[in-house]
C-alpha cells in the first residue's frame, strides 16, 4: 500500500478545473518533485495533499485512510500529525526566536521541548542562531528554521512549496543537501518547484499542465550526482 | 516545558516584541482604566466632598422644644445628639433668646456657644472678631446701626432678673463689641453673647430655644436621624432645614448622574479603540494565523491565543489605570474640592477586572474573524 494515493482527483472552481482527474501514488521514502507552469494546479494539489483543502471529486488515501471526506477539524488533526510543511515565504512568526518558532509546531502537536527543538536547529546548521529573531536571520537561515520546524514532529510526509524560490544559489544548495540527507534517512519528500535544478535532483518528477499530469518519470541520473 | 508555559511565552513575546502595535492598545486601555477608576473614586467621594462644601451654607438640622419649653435644655440636646453618629456630627450650637435693654432700648439677645456657632454658621461675615473672652459680643449689623455701636465699643446691659429685687441699683454687666455681624439675614437684628453671660443677665435656668446642627450626611440619613430623635427623646423635636438639604441632594444626584454618563461613554470609547486595534492586529497577522492553523492549531487554540493577549493587555492596562486613576482623582479632588481622597483598595481589583472584561468583549469580534482564515493561505504566493 502506498503512503499517499490520489484517485481521480478533480478540483473545480466555477467552470475552471484547477485539477482534472489526477491519479498519483507516492511510496514511503520517495522524493518527488512536482513541476509545471504557473496556474497548472501545483498549489491546489499541495493543499489537498497537505490536508488544507478537499478535492471536489475523487479520493485521497494517506496511510491507507481516505481523508477526502473528513471534516475541517479532523483534517487539522491529520495535518498536525502527518504533514511537515515548508513554504516559499518561510512563514516564521516574526516575534518569536528561531527555537521558539520550532517549538510552536511542537506546541500544537504535543509538548514543547526546547532541547529537542535546539537539536533540530543544530541538524540544519543553526545551533548558534537559536535565540535570533527571524529579522536577524538571512533568507537561507530562515528557510532552514522552517525546515527544522517541519521536521520536528517526525511527519509522514514533508511537503515543500517552492522551498528555494526566495533563495540564492548557495542557500539553495544548502537546502538541497538537507533534502538529500532527509531522503537518505528515509523521509518522504514532495517538493513543488518550477526550478529545473531543484526538480532534477529529485528521485521522480511529475509535471502538471492545465490541472493534468503531463508526465511522471523516474529521474535516471538520481543518486549519481553529489 | 508545559503547554501552558509555551502559551504564556508566545503571548508575552507577542506583546513585548511587537511593542509599537501593542502600545496603542495598551494606551487606550490604560487611559480608559485611568478615567474609569478616577471617576468611580470621585463618584463615591462626591457626597463626602460636596457634603463638606455644603456645610458652608449652614446648619441642616434643628432641634426645637416639643411641649413644655422648660424641658428643652442642654441635657436633652446632648441626649438627642447621642443618636447621631459622632463622625458625621460637625457641630451643635444651642441658642437661647432673651429680651434685654441696651441704651434704653429693648433688644433680643441670643446666648450661644461661639466656638460651635463658627462651625454651624461658617457663612457669617464678621467685621472685627469673633468674641473670645467673656463679656464680648457680636452685634447684628442692623442692630448696631440702630444702637450706634461699632467694633470695640463698650456698653452696659442691666440685669433682666435682679438677684436682689429690692436693690435700687441695677448695675448690670459691661460688655464690649468684638465684631459686627453681617449675614444679610435676620441674624443682623440680634446681639450674640456667650451663653454664660446671658445666663448671668437673665437667670441660669438652662432653658434653650433652639439648637442648630451641622451634620455631614445625605438627606435620607438626616431624615432617619430626625425621626429617631423626635421619637426617642422627650421634649425634642428634630427637623431638617429643607432649603439646604433638598438642594444638596438635587445637586448631588445631578453630579453623580453626570459622572456616571461620562464613565459609560469613556468605557464605550475604550472598547471601540481596543476593538479597532485588535481588528488591525488580526488583519496584520492573517498569515500568522494561517500558519498556526497549518501547523495544526485548532480554532479554539487560536481564539485563546488572541484572547490571551487581549486579556493580558487588559490586565496590565487596568493595573496602570488604577494607579493613574487615583492620581487623577486626587488631582481633581484637590483642585476642584480642595481636599484629598483616600485610596480605595477595592477599586484596584475592580478596575483590573472591568478592564479585562471590556478588553475581552472588544476582542470578541476581531478574534472571531480570525476563525475564517484559511490555512491554505500560507501556500499562496504573493
Ligand atoms: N480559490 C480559488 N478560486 C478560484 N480559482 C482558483 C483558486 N485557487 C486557484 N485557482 C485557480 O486554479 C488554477 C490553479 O492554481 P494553482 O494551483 O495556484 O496553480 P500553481 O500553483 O501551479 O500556479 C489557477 O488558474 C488559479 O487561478
Ligand atoms: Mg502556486
Amino acid at each position: 500500500m502506498s503512503l499517499l494515493e490520489l484517485k481521480n482527483i478533480s478540483k473545480i472552481y466555477g467552470n475552471l478545473k484547477a485539477l482534472d482527474d489526477i491519479n498519483l501514488k507516492v511510496e514511503k521514502g520517495e522524493w518527488v518533485a512536482i513541476m509545471g507552469p504557473s496556474g497548472s494546479g501545483k498549489s491546489t494539489l499541495m493543499n489537498i495533499i497537505g490536508c488544507m483543502d478537499k478535492p471536489s471529486v475523487g479520493e485521497v488515501f494517506l496511510d491507507g485512510k481516505d481523508i477526502s471526506k473528513e471534516s475541517a477539524r479532523s483534517l487539522t488533526e491529520i495535518r498536525r500529525d502527518k504533514i511537515g510543511l515548508i513554504f516559499q515565504q518561510f512563514h516564521l512568526i516574526n516575534y518569536l526566536t528561531a527555537v521558539e518558532n520550532v517549538m510552536v509546531a511542537q506546541y500544537y502537536h504535543s509538548m514543547p521541548d526546547e532541547e529537542e527543538a535546539l537539536e533540530a536547529l543544530k541538524r540544519v546548521g543553526l545551533g548558534d542562531r537559536a535565540k535570533h529573531l527571524p529579522s536577524q536571520l538571512s533568507g537561507g537561515e530562515q528557510q532552514r528554521v522552517c525546515i527544522a520546524r517541519a521536521l520536528i514532529n517526525h511527519p509522514e510526509v514533508i511537503l515543500a512549496d517552492e522551498p528555494t524560490g526566495n533563495l540564492d544559489e548557495t542557500n539553495e544548495n544548502i537546502v538541497l543537501d538537507i533534502f538529500r540527507q532527509l531522503h537518505e534517512e528515509g523521509a518522504t519528500l514532495i517538493v513543488v518547484t518550477h526550478d529545473p535544478e531543484v526538480g532534477e535532483v529529485a528521485e521522480r518528477t511529475v509535471i502538471l499542465e492545465h490541472g493534468r499530469i503531463k508526465s511522471d518519470k523516474q529521474n535516471e541520473d538520481f543518486g549519481k550526482q553529489i | 516545558m508545559t503547554r501552558r508555559k509555551m502559551f504564556m511565552r508566545m503571548i508575552t513575546a507577542s506583546l513585548v516584541r511587537r511593542r509599537s502595535r501593542m502600545v496603542v492598545a495598551l494606551l487606550a486601555i490604560a487611559v480608559g482604566a485611568t478615567i474609569l477608576s478616577g471617576l468611580v473614586t470621585i463618584y463615591y467621594d462626591i457626597p463626602r466632598q460636596m457634603g463638606a462644601q455644603f456645610r458652608n451654607y449652614g446648619a441642616n438640622m434643628i432641634f426645637l422644644a416639643l411641649g413644655s419649653e422648660a424641658d428643652f435644655n442642654m441635657d436633652s440636646v446632648n441626649e438627642a445628639v447621642s443618636h447621631i453618629d459622632s463622625s458625621n456630627l460637625l457641630g451643635v450650637t444651642p441658642f437661647r433668646y432673651e429680651t434685654v435693654r441696651i441704651h434704653e432700648q429693648p433688644v433680643v439677645a441670643a446666648g450661644t456657644d461661639m466656638k460651635s456657632a463658627q462651625v454651624t454658621s461658617p457663612y457669617w461675615h464678621i467685621e472685627g472678631q469673633w468674641p473670645d473672652s467673656d463679656k464680648e459680643v457680636l452685634v447684628g449689623k442692623k442692630m448696631a446701626e440702630l444702637l450706634g455701636l461699632k467694633e470695640g465699643d463698650s456698653f452696659n446691659v442691666p440685669f433682666v432678673v435682679q438677684e436682689d429685687p429690692d436693690s435700687v441699683l441695677n448695675l448690670g454687666i459691661d460688655m464690649k463689641v468684638s465684631g459686627i455681624l453681617d449675614t444679610g439675614g435676620s441674624e443682623e437684628d440680634y446681639v450674640y453673647m456667650h451663653m454664660a453671660d446671658l445666663e448671668e443677665l437673665a437667670g441660669a435656668t438652662e432653658r434653650l430655644d433652639v439648637a442648630e446642627l451641622s451634620v455631614s450626611a445625605a438627606q435620607d440619613e438626616l431624615k432617619a436621624y430626625a425621626e429617631t430623635i423626635s421619637e426617642k427623646v422627650d421634649g425634642v423635636s428634630a427637623s431638617l432645614v429643607k432649603r439646604v438639604t433638598q438642594s444638596e441632594s438635587t445637586v448631588l444626584k445631578k453630579l453623580q448622574a453626570l459622572v456616571f454618563i461620562v464613565t459609560v461613554v469613556v468605557l464605550i470609547l475604550t472598547m471601540i479603540c481596543v476593538a479597532n486595534t485588535m481588528t488591525a492586529v488580526v488583519a496584520e497577522r492573517r498569515k500568522e494565523i494561517g500558519l498556526r492553523k497549518a501547523l495544526g492549531a485548532s480554532d479554539k487554540g487560536i481564539i485563546w491565543e488572541f484572547m490571551g493577549e487581549g486579556l493580558l493587555l487588559g490586565g496590565i492596562g487596568g493595573l496602570i489605570g488604577s494607579f493613574f486613576g487615583f492620581a487623577f482623582a486626587q488631582f481633581v479632588s484637590i483642585h476642584v474640592f480642595g481636599s484629598s481622597i483616600t485610596f480605595q483598595p477595592l477599586l484596584l481589583p475592580v478596575t483590573i477586572i472591568v478592564s479585562i472584561v471590556v478588553t475581552g468583549l472588544a476582542c470578541l469580534m476581531p478574534v472571531r474573524n480570525a476563525m475564517d482564515i484559511d490555512p491554505a493561505l500560507v501556500l499562496k504566493g504573493e
